[in-house]
């Protein structure tokens, strides 16, 4: 795998080491675009955004990047067939109101997209809700119940059945817990969150 | 009133006719322009600033009728945003306009005004005379092109079918095609000027008479759209000018009342009313789709964008309600989808349209960062 220099959030350096150089990449939820300048600086990449906070977007302007404020529920449908070869939702599915369709955006406009989120099922929130039956607040999910971003939890045993069942094809699959890659073995117990490389069956191998 | 206008500014004096897209062309048009900087030897910092319906040339100069600083003077400066230490800022007066550019008040071959013999003009026709300035000036190539309202229709023409020109595109609060919205509120303004006994059909100009009743109505109607709900509530609210208790008569008993008077009336000590006209006849005719593909095309404003070569940066205002965000969005929209790079946000601000000529401290570091690298 191949390090980028710049530290970078660990889901986002997995991200960043699997996207081939010189690729065109749609970052969806781009935020300041830290690894959107990774990928434009570092790998050559044809790099656009799309970001739901104006502060956001103004810091992508004032780094050269190109990045569109809007809405990931409601403005992919804007974006042309196959215009990527990669789009990028990190942090953020479980943040939107339909991730199913979102899902199907990304790999309409992308030939191939990387996802990444929380896992719900790591053990420590299960612990929350098991022994003390609240809502878990960890490192990764560190905002309560009513103020949360994260309206639709998933685990990765639900997105692994999610992809199945909408005959996507995962090409690559990475598990992280305390901000370092971790085996697969019992991935839904022991992740924190999970990266994963999507592609519509019949493209052809990366 | 023609002497009113008299230019001051630096002037080119475009060697052939300027071919129009109404299919007539113009003699002996004269460009008023106002540079900022220095050129610098590869001629790769050049900057054009386009201003708005009733804007000028001096945008960083002050006014040579008012007196009042330059309309962008916050923004263009040595050490501003658009830093005339580093770039060549060029801004001229717009074809049609009555600031030294070539427009009705001006002289026709038979040596008296041209009033309505001056041919209906075009935003296309505009740049094309700002691309000659622009050979005149050694600048091949612009840095960037920016402008906002009427100003980023240029910015948009000059993308679409100058597109070797420009490397960056700044369009603030603008369309890609004139809202219908905005087409009726123009018409308000045409229409009281042309109601105005003293415009005598636009041949006023050495009569001693002019439609100042007529154009300042049109400011008002106008000025009103530039502003939003917040602004005029905190501004004016009900509260009455300078009295107690309102007159029972027509006199300005509200504070906005008196304001909208006093923006109308000084309006037309700056401002031809045939000027006025023409350029607001031009807002009302810009479809960069038919600039592209004609009349009538059933193309999509993607394809209107096919080709451009620069990197664009849209931006909107939240208030404003005469150029709103979906404007905007439709033009982030539409060069993404061919291809291009675009940022488009949209800002918070309270001013309405007017926001980008005021103080919007996020705008300045957008136009900052944009123009960086």
């Amino acid at each position: 795998m191949k390090q980028i220099s710049v530290k970078l959030r660990p889901d986002l350096a997995v991200i960043a080491a699997h996207v081939a150089a010189g690729a065109k990449v749609l970052d969806v939820g781009c935020g300041d675009g830290t690894l959107m300048a990774a990928l434009r600086d570092e790998r050559g990449c044809d790099v656009r955004g799309l970001e739901i906070a104006p502060d956001n977007v103004a810091a992508c302007v004032g780094q050269g990047l190109s990045a569109i404020q809007g809405d990931a529920d409601t403005d992919l449908g804007l974006y042309p067939d196959a215009g990527f070869d990669y789009a990028i939702l990190s942090q953020t599915l479980q943040t939107t109101k339909r991730p199913d369709i979102v899902l199907e955006e990304l790999l309409r406009i992308g030939r191939r997209a990387f996802v990444s989120f929380p896992n719900f099922a790591h053990w420590r929130v299960r612990s929350d809700l098991l022994w003390r039956g609240r809502m878990p607040v960890t490192r990764l999910l560190p905002v309560a119940w009513y103020a949360t971003p994260n309206i639709h939890h998933l685990t990765i045993t639900d997105f692994r059945e999610l992809v199945r069942e909408r005959g996507i094809c995962v090409e690559g699959a990475w598990f992280l817990a305390g901000d370092g890659l971790i085996q697969p073995a019992l991935a839904n117990w022991r992740a924190e969150h999970a990266v994963f490389l999507l592609a519509r069956d019949g493209v052809n191998p990366a | 009133m023609a002497s009113l206008f008299t230019p001051c500014s630096e002037t080119y004096d475009l060697p052939a006719p300027l071919p129009l897209d109404g299919g007539q062309s113009l003699d002996n048009v004269r460009i008023a322009y106002e540079t900022y900087g220095t050129l610098n030897a590869d001629a790769s910092n050049a900057i054009l600033i386009c201003h708005a319906t009733t804007g000028d040339q001096h945008v960083a100069s002050p006014h040579p009728i008012t007196g009042k600083p330059g309309w962008w003077d916050k923004m263009v400066g040595a050490g501003k945003q658009i830093d005339t230490e580093r770039f060549f800022v060029i801004c001229p007066n717009v074809l049609g306009s009555c600031m030294g550019t070539t427009g009705p008040g001006s002289l026709a071959a038979d040596s008296k005004p041209y009033g309505l013999r001056f041919p209906v003009i075009t935003i296309r026709d505009m740049v094309r005379a700002h691309m000659l300035l622009l050979d005149h000036l050694g600048v091949e190539r612009l840095y960037a092109v920016i402008g906002g309202s009427m100003g980023g229709m240029q910015a948009l023409s000059l993308s679409v079918n100058w597109p070797d020109r420009v490397e960056r595109v700044l369009a603030l609060a603008t369309t890609a095609a004139m809202p219908v919205q905005n087409i009726a509120f123009q018409e308000v303004g045409r229409q009281a000027i042309m109601a105005d006994p003293d415009w005598q059909q636009g041949a006023y100009y050495d009569t001693g008479r002019a439609p100042d009743a007529g154009l300042a109505v049109a400011r008002m109607a106008a000025h009103i759209t530039y502003l939003s709900e917040a602004t005029l509530s905190e501004k004016f609210g009900r509260r009455l000018q300078d009295r107690d208790a309102k007159s029972f008569g027509f006199g300005a008993d509200f504070q906005v009342e008196s304001y909208l008077r006093y923006q109308g009336s000084s309006f037309t000590g700056r401002f031809d009313a045939n000027s006025y006209l023409y350029i607001t006849r031009a807002m009302s005719y810009f479809d960069l789709g038919e600039e592209r593909f004609g009349a009538g095309h059933n193309r999509r404003l993607s394809e209107a964008f096919a080709g451009v070569k620069a990197r664009f940066c849209v931006v909107s205002f939240d208030t404003d309600w005469l150029y709103p965000t979906s404007e905007s969005r439709k033009i982030a929209h539409a060069v993404n989808a061919a291809g291009a790079p675009v940022s488009f946000m949209e800002l918070a601000a309270p001013f309405g349209h007017d926001s980008f000529l005021l103080d919007v401290p996020a705008l300045d570091r957008v136009i900052g960062g944009f123009l960086s690298r």
